[in-house]
């Protein structure tokens, strides 16, 4: 995630012409999730670290995968987690999820069931109380059914 | 190339691979047999096992519902004549489809709920699929969980099942595949990134990922037809309470699963 | 129809226990990317948002989007307090709303 800041002044920079050129269509992208993230964390440095996502990394049907974002810290009212928010690249839009959390969480983990829309990286990034952001990626490949309904 | 194609054009070398049409294929020895519950993720297998976590339960619990409510022009509920369902109905749904000396054939489960809806309720007859027919056999079958599936030995099934069978040999669609070629030959292989299952009905209606909801026997028998590119025959159609009928004998001894949850 | 939910708190828990509470509820979440058979979008309609209350002081709150799966499952974890009530919200696209509510009993 060392790399958001210039990404991010380059795409803000360039903004459509990059999309524009992108083979992918437009509306499934990794600028579109890092135009997510930025708006959850504007100006902040993203480091990686203290929440893990869980994620399985062979999904036997993108349709319903398990997914477990957990956070070390004390959620005590001076160091809590205030928010847990989860992206995608590939999907066609990018969030995924948006939690708020307080002290009164106990623990900072929540888990549920996601889509996926073909093999990529799922982000999880959460905000602490003292305004850090930090953030965990996890690799999916997701398997293609075979006998489908729908044709 | 596109996913489709890919899986398409593996399959179509599959078929080729298999050879000429096998009369019968071998059948699966019964010390061999194994649900399609053992080949899922840990997280798959985790969603059946927790009943608070097992989005088929959301269809039990509607169909818990339904056993209770008055219904048709009797104004009586299932419970009125049944009881409490919990033992009412163990082990109903492990010994069907069953024979129905009215029509003088096997029935399914969801035949068996319209019979009684319209004979004794007085009742319309729920649509197939639909979610007040999903539910209720969701619901009756779940009280034969854990129970083996039955014998099926009724003399008078064993013609049906025998047509259960022909068709589960027989080659169809624009694939050429039958049945027996993936799932008596073949399970345990890998069919584009799956693992290609026994095929046997121990956990319906299951929540099928795939589906994003709870779905019947027939409806994952239509969708392998469709997938093999034949023609589906109609929901209650004879042919498919025969196989049915067959898959539940061939899965005789094993434990229903109800509502199981499948990719 | 009301929306079918499954809830899951402990019944009894001590106090200051952090505890699990999990959630079910039955709803389509239509993405609004998939096409009919004949190729018109069929329009969305998914769950928005989640909120849980613990006898009246919000514990959790989720935005949900497209990528939830269907009949979305949501757990998350609370300090048992005191003895009362867990009330869930769960409002969506065409005025969907539904409520549920689970006890507790806190020692």
């Amino acid at each position: 995630m060392n790399l958001q800041a210039t990404r991010r002044q380059f795409l803000a920079a360039t903004g459509g012409a990059a999309a524009a050129l992108m083979v992918r269509p437009a509306q499934a992208t990794p600028a579109s999730m890092a135009a997510a993230i930025r708006q959850v964390v504007a100006e902040a440095s993203v480091k990686p670290g203290r929440v893990k996502l869980e994620l399985p990394p062979l999904v036997e049907n993108g349709n319903t995968v398990a997914m477990a974002v957990s956070v070390e810290s004390p959620m005590t009212a001076k160091d809590y987690v205030k928010a847990i928010h989860v992206f995608t690249e590939k999907n066609p839009q990018p969030n995924v999820i948006s939690i708020k959390l307080g002290p009164r969480a106990g623990k900072a983990e929540i888990s549920t069931r996601v889509r996926l829309a073909d093999t990529q990286t799922v982000v999880a990034i959460c905000e602490m109380s003292d305004g850090s952001f930090w953030s965990d990626k996890v690799d999916v490949i997701i398997t293609l059914g075979a006998c489908l309904e729908d044709l | 190339m596109r996913p489709r194609v890919r899986l398409a054009v593996a399959i179509v070398m599959l078929s080729l691979a298999i050879g000429p049409p096998a009369v019968s294929s071998a059948e699966i020895p019964l010390d061999q047999r194994r649900s399609a519950y053992q080949d899922m993720s840990r997280d798959n297998k985790a969603m059946q096992d927790d009943d608070t976590s097992n989005p088929g339960m959301l269809a039990v619990l509607d169909g818990e519902a339904l056993w209770a409510a008055k219904s048709g022009g009797s104004g009586k509920s299932c419970a009125d004549c049944h009881g409490d369902a919990k033992t009412g109905m163990k082990g109903v749904a492990a010994r069907y489809p069953a024979f129905d000396a009215a029509s003088g054939g096997p029935v399914n489960l969801e035949q068996r709920i319209n019979i009684s809806r319209q004979q004794d309720q007085k009742a319309q007859a729920f649509a197939y699929e639909g979610k007040e027919m999903l539910a209720l056999s969701a619901y009756v079958a779940m009280q034969s969980r854990g129970e083996p599936i039955a014998p099926h030995d009724d003399a008078r099934l064993a013609p049906f099942i025998e047509k259960g069978r022909a068709q589960f040999n027989q080659r169809q669609g624009q694939l050429n595949l039958s049945c027996a070629q993936c799932h008596d030959d073949n399970w345990g292989k890998s069919l584009a990134g799956n693992t290609i299952p026994q095929a046997h009905p121990t956990g319906y209606p299951i929540y099928r990922l795939e589906w994003q909801s709870l779905g019947s026997l027939q409806r994952r028998l239509r969708n392998c037809m469709i997938g093999l590119r034949a023609e589906p025959y109609a929901y209650g159609a004879p042919e498919y309470v025969d196989m049915e009928l067959f898959l539940m004998w061939r899965a005789r001894g094993m434990k229903v699963e109800t509502p199981a949850v499948r990719p | 129809m009301a929306a079918r939910t499954l809830i899951n708190v402990p019944p009894k828990a001590k106090r200051g226990e952090v505890i699990q509470i999990k959630t079910l509820i039955s709803h389509i979440m239509e993405t609004g990317f998939r096409h009919d058979n004949v190729g018109s979008p069929i329009p969305r309609d998914i769950i928005t948002s989640f909120v849980c209350t613990y006898n009246g002081e919000k514990i959790f709150e989720a935005t949900l989007y497209q990528a939830i799966a269907a009949n979305p499952f949501v757990t998350f974890h609370t300090v048992a307090t005191e003895s009362g009530t867990f009330a869930l919200q769960w409002t969506g696209d065409n005025g969907f709303t539904q409520e549920a509510s689970a006890k507790i009993t806190v020692e």
